[in-house]
């Protein structure tokens, strides 16, 4: 069933380098832009007003998402994580511009080098650049247009953008997609109800791979989904990644999936990056009280193999609410190691990279060097 | 653990709902006991008839559906009653509900009615169940969400569900639960809709909830890591059939059902890296209308034996330590 060569258009792919190879002297999207970025985002802000009374005046904002900045260089994958309201779909939605930012920049740079500021776009401009992205979304069963057949939905983006002529190659085109997401072809005049969730999530991901994107936002892609389905979208979605060289922002909150998934990860907390840097460096020795908290809290299978248990953090209290920021550093209320100078002065998101080897670790806490934080141990040998 | 007095017993249970599709089975021959302070761990993805197994305890199987066979008995001060031939409106079982057996939902904002204050919620059980005055039960309320650790009780007890955050409404909730003291305790996918550390905290407190108030517990849920957290011993099931039971260290070290062990090796463990392969079950689960004859389980089954599995339905088998399974696989004869 499976077709590595099942979408012909690929072979123009530039940058084949795994991604553990990709220059790290650069600073996240701040420093000197590099050829291997699909994606550089500068001080990204969306701040929803909060209205109040009859004039609708405003009262407030939600800092849903304040100064993010990150980059996702090409063929990688880099998990956004971090619980509800930290504003990581936010994010993935204003890098598409599904919804609008308040400012900052976001960079695009398309495979043949172009590169496109996303923020200051006309609508029809960029119409044509979202062709180059693909989002995926989490729940199967209200993405897709219960009226419409596998064939219309996934060729949808062909049609609306006059990319194909006849009928005929339109449907090759679908049958190649459903192939190279291991679906049968012959499914594609049936309408989404007779699919079950695992195959609707399949269907989900070949519209989003229709238009060979450079980019995939994946936004809780295997959420809604049973365990033993989870499994196999997780593993397409890597197998997929590297016949197609996609690059992928895996929106998540589950940190198990994180690890399995990403290169890198950024951890946030209330709208802004608290940890970012590669993922096992992160998970096996996080600097951020936060990040070792959530690592912490996720329960674990105990198979009975010595070792594995670790000391549990219990954070105290809730997420922070965005409209009401928290003064200094945002998580401290919550912080097992707080200290005054944490209620007063907001700590910035510096590089630690001397201080852990050679590749960028971004943290935002003020005792990042000095805190013995405890990751997840890889099982015992 | 079985020196513990027997709690309660299931025994060969089916629960079936009759609608226009034709009949489901959504629970279909299930059998299980738990001894008072045991913590019993039910396991299965979405229509294995996890949830329907606790609606058929309490008796609040939505009115479509029908409990066609099985008893469950209760024990309490050296007699049993059978649940299943009680009323499902009668006085006896609301005695049980809520006193006896109690529940805490996945949801709690559809648990609580949005036009009372917790407080008023928390009370009505009380007294519902227990000789007492106004006064008394909001004492109670008070004190019993002072121990599921809710900030400022005093004040919370007249906050409106709405105005509670996600944690503190689920702790709300455990605390109108526990408000009688109940022997059983069974929580529906208690943690599936909060956040990781949200969730923690819940499953630390239920912890200690339980280890000090010695009640039992069914914990329901698809996640096989909060029952490793909670639970002494482990059933799960698929498409209505209990198909593996055994204690936790057992099952999770030596899980001998082929579901049970794809089920294991699909969910990614912290700490095994970025490289780790991950093995997961072909195909989804069936619809159970259309229900595989056999072993429900044969057509995922890597271990499929061709006119044995899709034919006769295995015997459940009982292996030592009392780890009991539902596969061909183990037959001896």
């Amino acid at each position: 069933m499976a077709q590595a060569d099942a979408v012909p258009t690929r072979t123009n792919t530039p940058a084949d380098s795994p991604p553990d190879q990709l220059p790290q002297q650069l600073e996240e999207g701040r420093g000197p832009s590099s050829a291997d970025n699909v994606l550089e985002v500068t001080d990204l802000r969306k701040y929803f007003p909060i209205l109040r009374g009859f004039f609708r005046r405003q009262v407030g904002e939600v800092k849903a998402v304040d100064e993010v900045s990150f980059h996702v260089a090409r063929g990688e994958t880099l998990a956004l994580v971090g619980e509800s309201g930290c504003g990581k779909t936010t994010t993935g939605r204003c890098v598409m511009r599904a919804i609008e930012p308040s400012g900052g920049s976001v960079l695009f740079r398309k495979r043949d080098g172009e590169e496109i500021e996303i923020t200051t776009l006309t609508k029809p401009d960029l119409r044509s650049v979202q062709q180059h992205m693909g989002m995926i979304f989490q729940d199967p069963f209200s993405s897709l247009n219960p009226r419409l057949t596998v064939l219309e939905i996934i060729g949808e983006p062909f049609v609306t953008r006059k990319l194909i002529s006849g009928r005929r190659e339109l449907e090759e085109k679908v049958a190649e997609l459903l192939r190279s997401v291991r679906l049968d072809p012959t499914y594609m005049r049936r309408y989404p109800h007779a699919f079950s969730g695992g195959q609707r999530q399949r269907i989900a991901i070949a519209r989003a791979l229709a238009l060979d994107p450079d980019f995939v936002v994946a936004d809780e892609p295997v959420s809604a989904l049973d365990v033993s389905v989870q499994a196999q979208i997780l593993s397409l979605l890597k197998e997929l990644q590297s016949e197609l060289h996609l690059t992928y922002l895996f929106i998540t909150h589950n940190l198990s999936v994180v690890e399995y998934l990403s290169d890198r990860v950024s951890v946030m907390y209330v709208g802004q990056i608290v940890e970012l840097g590669r993922t096992d460096s992160i998970f096996r020795q996080p600097r951020h009280p936060y990040t070792e908290a959530l690592l912490s809290a996720v329960p674990v299978v105990e198979t009975g193999k010595a070792g594995l248990r670790r000391e549990r953090i219990i954070l105290e209290g809730d997420v922070a609410d965005p409209s009401n920021v928290p003064a200094g550093c945002t998580f401290h209320p919550r912080c097992p190691y707080v200290q005054d100078i944490c209620r007063e002065e907001e700590p910035q998101l510096v590089d630690l990279t001397g201080a852990n080897g050679s590749q960028p670790h971004y943290v935002r806490c003020h005792f990042a060097e000095e805190l013995e934080l405890q990751g997840v141990r890889n099982s015992p040998q | 653990m079985t020196q513990s007095p027997l709690l309660l017993s299931v025994d060969n249970l089916a629960t079936h709902f009759f609608s226009q599709e034709g009949i489901l089975e959504a629970v279909d021959g299930v059998s299980f006991d738990i001894h008072a302070g045991e913590a019993l761990g039910i396991a299965g993805e979405s229509g294995c008839g996890k949830s329907v197994t606790a609606q058929s305890i309490l008796r609040i199987v939505p009115s479509n559906g029908k409990i066609v066979m099985g008893e469950i008995s209760l024990f309490q001060n050296g007699e049993s009653i059978d649940l299943v031939q009680l009323d499902d409106r009668g006085q006896e079982i609301r005695q049980i509900r809520g006193g006896e057996i109690a529940m805490v939902f996945q949801e709690p904002m559809a648990a609580f009615s949005m036009v009372y204050t917790i407080g008023n919620q928390i009370t009505e059980v009380i007294r519902l169940h227990q000789d007492c005055s106004q006064s008394e039960a909001r004492d109670r309320a008070i004190e019993m969400l002072r121990r599921v650790g809710m900030p400022q009780p005093e004040q919370t007890i007249d906050a409106y569900p709405f105005a509670l955050s996600g944690g503190m409404r689920q702790r709300a909730m455990i605390a109108m639960a526990l408000s009688c003291h109940p022997a059983l305790l069974i929580a529906d996918e208690p943690t599936t809709a909060v956040d990781v550390t949200i969730q923690a905290q819940v499953l630390e407190l239920m912890k200690d909830l339980q280890r000090d108030m010695g009640m039992a517990l069914i914990v329901i849920t698809h996640d096989l890591a909060v029952i490793s957290e909670l639970c002494d011993r482990v059933m799960i099931m698929y498409l209505g059939k209990d198909v593996e039971s055994a204690p936790a260290d057992v099952i999770f070290r030596d899980p001998k059902h082929p579901y049970t062990v794809g089920l294991l090796r699909s969910v990614p463990e912290l700490g095994e890296g970025h490289s780790q392969e991950l093995d997961p079950i072909t195909g989804s689960v069936p619809s159970p209308y259309r229900r595989p004859t056999g072993c429900p389980f044969h057509p995922r089954c890597p271990e499929f034996i061709p006119d044995v599995c899709d034919v006769h339905l295995p015997p459940q088998i009982e292996l030592a330590g009392g780890h009991r399974v539902r596969c061909h696989l183990y037959v001896q004869d």
